[in-house]
């Protein structure tokens, strides 16, 4: 169970998991968008909604990151807009903090990333999500030696 | 009922943000409310908005939420794609007719799943998008609509029968009859129509329609949105190239001799200074200018938004401009125009022109005035009173919004207000006695219960069912833990579903209930509704987005979205494995409201709470009543402010409900929402279920231009009293303004100003012909219909000398008298005037009680000392705690009528919480555990709603407590928390991990991590 995959075949087997925690104002009224409009993006990504991103626990993320997750996105509303007046405000310090950590950690900056998507960006969610997957895809999985 | 008695309903007429905010307020005050809408979708013309000014809010964002809690309200109907036919009877007993334009689509059969749309082989111009996009022939003007039902239209249908054979729920009747009517009976009419925008075609110098790249303002909205034509992107018509220079002409069809539309249309300066914004962070390297021929950022916070414009992002702002022609090089398809510059004539060229087109009356404004037999106004809006600003001519019929005259949204969302609480108080022996009130059985209790879950699965015609295995998800879910039965249904959101989910609930005796099929968002309510009715708590219910965000978004992946939509259901049981019951405590409101500030605003709310039936403590400081209004002698509508004022303060007085407490102040507020407890300076004690603040402003006392120095140098209220006194006697008289304000101290327009010198300048002109009038301006912010006494201003002599900031006028005096310095812009001339009277136009400065009353109320100012409401657009007469409302000067500067229609918004907001027994509590909210909490008080600190409350529970012992009458849910505050002892309440900690547990299931094993 160790070692489940043989590096070689990395390139056509290797599917990687995201977690995506959307605000319920903003991001998730986004992703819904995206299929409204009928927008393809990879089938890679696994949201959890929750009422603000205010609400997302940076042990949220390291919770993921422990069980195989391969990719988190923190999406909230922009600056600004936020239905709570300012939790992103809180998110986005939240990131800062959460980005340096992990790097520090030996992730890779591509595995997490704090976004803006507005309820009007259903394109911008689909985007996200296929960038990550490509970054995701040339990155491979998170290497034993990363986890220190 | 006898013949007299009043009708407890409401038809509010348009569906944009002034109409289903009156709908919304008398719906929640106890009033059946009837919400037409001419088109096929509530929204308005905000829905078109890709952003608002000027906080760049993402419009849909804002206004998606209300659409649906207006959709979904139980007390309001709507009657979308309608059209009033007749209108019988009077003010408290109307009997109306409604025309409804049919969809041929049956509206309780269809689920808005749009795969008619998608087979329709149709295609036009989506109207929507401004013609920029096309539409199918069966179509929902925007995603987001409400209700979300399709619609066929029948100039566009071939009739050739795909959509039928398509559409599983059966909804499509081809042979429907064309229109219906519906008649109903209501006790008042609101009328919210809203604008037309005027067709920039019209103004053929600008080639708008003959020149591709000149494009309206809204078309250009439509182009900034994420989800309009071009996807956000700025692209030029002509060839698709993204532009490099943006011209924005204002004043199309407004301001304008040439047209009919000779008043200003207030928006359009700040809606085309979002554009160029929003357009440069688009386009990195785009250069913006906008041509103006007074910037009007009059508006609380705009002239700091204009600055920022201006210096962070480089809009070029050139005045004084009004744009002759536009003239096409035939072969780049670029668009050239000559303007002025100072004293210069320049020639420019530019890749892209927006018309900042103005608005003019709704088509059906006139229909509108011959059938309610009310007055418009020469221009064909709706003619109201400075005093009365919703009340139309005709009794029993309010109005709101730009069909009252152009405004931006906060107002017409206040004015909306407005009207909803004269409605209330109309019609307020009537409230709540044709509203429903749902039963539902009594909760069963889970007590020792396993949870038992009911997975229902959706094939939502073929929009999941085509993509995603269902009868394989459904499969999957019955092995999944807790699950004890499963179902597949064609469409889970149908009538006979909802009885088959509750008779599921009985004969399986289950205790959750998952349902995978679309979002949350939209369906929730439904769902939590069904399972209530089976006696189950609603928060017992979860969903899995199998649609929105798996079937439709991976449709040529079947296997992988197969795969995704198992792992939703698993998460989703998974959640709904920790779900407990949550309580929605009923909290009692006393039915009294606290009124601080006995001036114009303060004064109107009393009385309008007091005549919707409740008791009101008005608290002024002053000997007496009547605020900053003493000091106003004439207006420009020329109504007499004194003779208001004591009319007014003799009808609060003589109030029975009005509790009057003069000299006296506010010391100490304890509670929260429906249940405040208030002591007085004098020691009384009140007890009241919700606050307005009416606080005021004060005038600037100068400091500048020998104010206070030369006799002869006084502010614009003593000019107003010695006219009004006969005591003016002068040759010439010079006004300078903005003195006090749009400087650094004070960097946004006074907003009153503009119109205060011209009603003072027409007065002294009518008066005294002889007499010279200078106005020494920066900009002339005369918006709206006041645009008309600007130019009567001008026509009668008064000379208006533009002056910049940073050349002042300076002003001297010797034994001689005044002289005036002025260097003026326009002609680019240094001019020196004598005036007899140096007149200070002294901007409106925040009352400097408002910090102590900030504190005491736990409420927000802004970085200038005025309060700051819960949201600028949507909300601005509320404070983001509820219960606390405001309304007036204390808010910004503004107009009479402007003013009184805040106060009737607040009162009309605050009908909404006095007209309940009680409030019911939402149910997601977050809770301290006692024994973690160390009292640090960081919850308090963060939370912008007041809910958590650090209290001493024993000596030396703290602990946070939040008011769940106050939380919102959000849940920030638990992340924050350092001893994690705050719970949030259907998004604890534990139920978002097993989440993420189920999520990754099939991913290795949790290592171990080293540290």
């Amino acid at each position: 169970m160790e070692k489940e995959a043989d590096p070689g075949e990395e390139q056509s087997t290797y599917d990687p998991k995201i977690i995506a925690f959307c605000c319920n104002w903003c991001s998730y009224a986004g992703a819904d968008l995206a299929g409204t409009t009928r927008l393809q993006y990879p089938t890679n990504v696994r949201i959890i909604r929750v009422m603000c991103s205010g609400r997302v626990d940076p042990a949220f993320v390291l919770k993921a990151f422990a069980l195989g997750a391969d990719g988190v996105i923190v999406a909230g509303c922009h600056p600004s807009d936020c239905h709570y007046i300012n939790g992103n405000e809180k998110t986005a310090m939240r990131g800062t903090f959460l980005t340096e950590f992990l790097e520090e950690a030996g992730l890779e900056p591509q595995r997490f990333k704090v976004e803006w998507i507005a309820g009007s960006e259903g394109r911008k969610f689909a985007d996200v999500v296929k960038r990550m997957v490509d970054e995701l895809q040339v990155l491979g999985p998170i290497s034993e030696e990363g986890e220190q | 009922m006898t013949e007299k008695e009043l009708v407890g309903a409401a038809l509010v007429l348009g569906g944009g943000p002034a109409g289903m905010q009156a709908a919304l307020d008398l719906a929640e005050s106890g009033y059946k409310v009837y919400l037409m809408e001419t088109t096929p979708s509530i929204g308005g013309t905000m829905a078109q908005l890709d952003k608002t000014f000027p906080t760049n809010d993402c419009s849909m964002c804002i206004l998606s939420p209300k659409l649906v809690a207006t959709g979904r309200h139980e007390n309001i109907t709507l009657l979308t794609n309608a059209e009033l036919k007749k209108v019988e009877g009077e003010a408290g007993r109307f009997q109306v007719t409604v025309t409804r334009h049919q969809r041929y689509i049956v509206e309780e059969k269809c689920t808005g799943c749009g795969v008619c749309a998608e087979h329709c082989p149709v295609e036009g111009a989506n109207s929507f998008d401004r013609d920029l996009a096309p539409a199918k022939a069966v179509y929902v003007p925007f995603p987001q609509a409400v209700p979300l039902v399709y619609t066929i239209d029948k100039g566009l249908c071939i009739g050739c029968g795909i959509c039928e054979k398509f559409c599983e729920a059966g909804a499509i009747e081809y042979s429907m009859d064309a229109e219906v009517d519906t008649p109903i009976e209501v006790g008042a009419i609101i009328l919210a129509p809203g604008y037309e925008v005027f067709d920039a075609g019209r103004k053929s110098v600008y080639g708008h329609g003959v020149y591709p790249n000149v494009v309206s303002n809204i078309e250009f909205e439509r182009m900034l949105s994420a989800s309009g034509p071009t996807e956000g992107h700025v692209i030029r018509p002509s060839d698709g190239d993204i532009p490099k220079k943006i011209a924005f002409i204002q004043c199309v069809g407004s301001r304008d001799a040439q047209t009919p539309n000779t008043y200003c249309s207030s928006y359009c300066c700040m809606a085309a200074l979002k554009q160029a914004v929003i357009a440069q962070e688009h386009v990195p390297g785009l250069k913006t200018t906008m041509f103006f021929m007074d910037t009007r950022a009059f508006g609380k916070e705009f002239e700091e938004y204009l600055l920022r414009a201006e210096n962070e992002y480089g809009v070029r702002v050139l005045r004084s401009n009004r744009i002759s022609k536009v003239q096409q090089d035939q072969k780049t398809g670029d668009l050239v125009l000559s303007y002025i510059d100072g004293a210069d004539i320049g020639e420019e060229s530019f890749d892209m022109v927006v018309l900042s087109a103005g608005a003019r009356p709704p088509e059906m404004a006139r229909q509108l005035a011959k059938m309610l037999g009310m007055k418009t106004n020469k221009f064909g809006f709706c003619e109201t009173d400075e005093l009365s600003p919703v009340d139309t001519s005709s009794p029993g019929v309010y109005v709101c919004g730009a069909f009252s005259g152009p405004k931006d949204i906060p107002d017409s969302v206040a004015q909306a207000s407005g009207a909803a609480g004269k409605v209330a108080a109309l019609l307020a022996d009537q409230r709540g006695k044709l509203v429903t009130k749902k039963e539902y059985p009594e909760e069963k209790s889970l007590e020792g219960e396993e949870p038992r879950i009911g997975v229902f699965v959706c094939h939502c015609g073929i929009n999941i069912g085509a993509v995603v295995n269902v009868p394989e998800v459904m499969k999957y879910a019955s092995g999944l833990p807790n699950v004890a039965y499963t179902e597949a249904n064609l469409y889970t959101c149908s009538q006979d579903t909802q009885k088959k989910i509750k008779e599921m609930i009985e004969e399986h005796n289950l205790n959750r209930v998952v349902v995978a099929s679309c979002t949350p968002r939209t369906h929730e309510p439904l769902f939590q509704n069904t399972v209530r009715e089976a006696g189950l708590n609603k928060y017992l219910f979860e969903m899995a987005n199998i649609r929105d965000q798996c079937s439709w978004v991976h449709r040529m992946q079947p296997e992988a979205a197969t795969k995704k939509a198992k792992d939703l259901v698993r998460m989703a049981v998974a959640k709904a494995s920790q779900l407990e019951p949550l309580p929605q405590p009923k909290i009692p409101v006393t039915p009294a409201a606290l009124v601080i500030g006995g001036g114009l605003s303060g004064m109107t709310a009393a009385l309008e709470v007091a005549r919707a039936g409740y008791d009101v403590h008005l608290v002024e400081k002053d000997k007496e009543l009547g605020g900053h209004l003493r000091t106003i002698y004439s207006t420009l509508a020329g109504v007499d402010p004194q003779e208001t004022l004591s009319d007014l303060k003799k009808q609060v007085l003589d109030h029975q409900k009005i509790d009057i407490h003069l000299e006296d102040t506010v010391e100490e507020v304890k509670g929260y929402i429906g249940n405040f407890e208030t002591t007085l300076k004098s020691g009384e004690k009140i007890e009241h279920g919700a606050i307005i603040v009416a606080t005021g402003a004060i005038e600037y006392e100068p400091t500048e231009y020998l104010y206070g120095e030369h006799p002869k140098v006084i502010r614009q209220t003593a000019l107003g009293g010695m006219l009004a006194k006969g005591e003016f006697d002068a040759g010439s008289v010079a006004i300078i303004q903005c003195v006090g304000s749009r400087n650094e101290e004070h960097p946004n327009c006074s907003r009153i100003c503009c119109s205060t010198a011209m009603t003072n300048a027409l007065r002294i002109k009518r008066e005294h012909p002889d007499t010279e009038v200078f106005v020494l301006f920066r900009d002339i912010r005369t918006y709206g219909f006041a645009e008309e006494n600007y130019n009567e201003a001008a026509r009668l002599g008064v000379r208006f000398l533009r002056y910049d900031p940073e050349a002042p006028p300076e002003v001297r005096a010797d034994g001689n008298g005044l002289e005036v310095h002025v260097d003026e812009k326009f002609i680019e001339e240094k001019l020196v005037l004598r005036p007899d009277y140096l007149v200070l136009n002294a901007a409106v400065h925040p009352n400097p009680d408002n910090k102590s009353i900030a504190q005491l109320l736990k409420i927000p100012q802004n970085k200038e000392g005025f309060f700051l409401e819960a949201h600028m657009k949507l909300r601005p007469v509320d404070f983001a705690t509820d219960g606390i409302f405001l309304c007036g000067l204390a808010h910004s500067p503004r107009l009479i009528d402007e003013s009184v229609s805040q106060a009737l918004a607040a009162a009309a907001r605050v009908n909404t919480v006095l007209s309940r027994p009680f409030i019911e509590a939402e149910g997601i909210v977050s809770v301290v555990d006692e024994d973690k909490c160390i009292g640090c008080g960081r919850c308090e600190e963060i939370c912008e709603y007041g809910a958590p409350v650090v209290e001493e529970v024993s000596p030396g012992v703290f602990k946070s407590r939040i008011n769940e009458a106050l939380c919102k849910g959000c849940g920030s505050c638990a992340v924050e928390c350092c001893t994690r002892a705050i719970r949030p309440k259907h998004f604890r900690s534990d139920q978002i991990i097993t989440m993420i547990e189920a999520a990754l299931a099939d991913k290795k094993p949790e290592q171990e991590v080293k540290t």
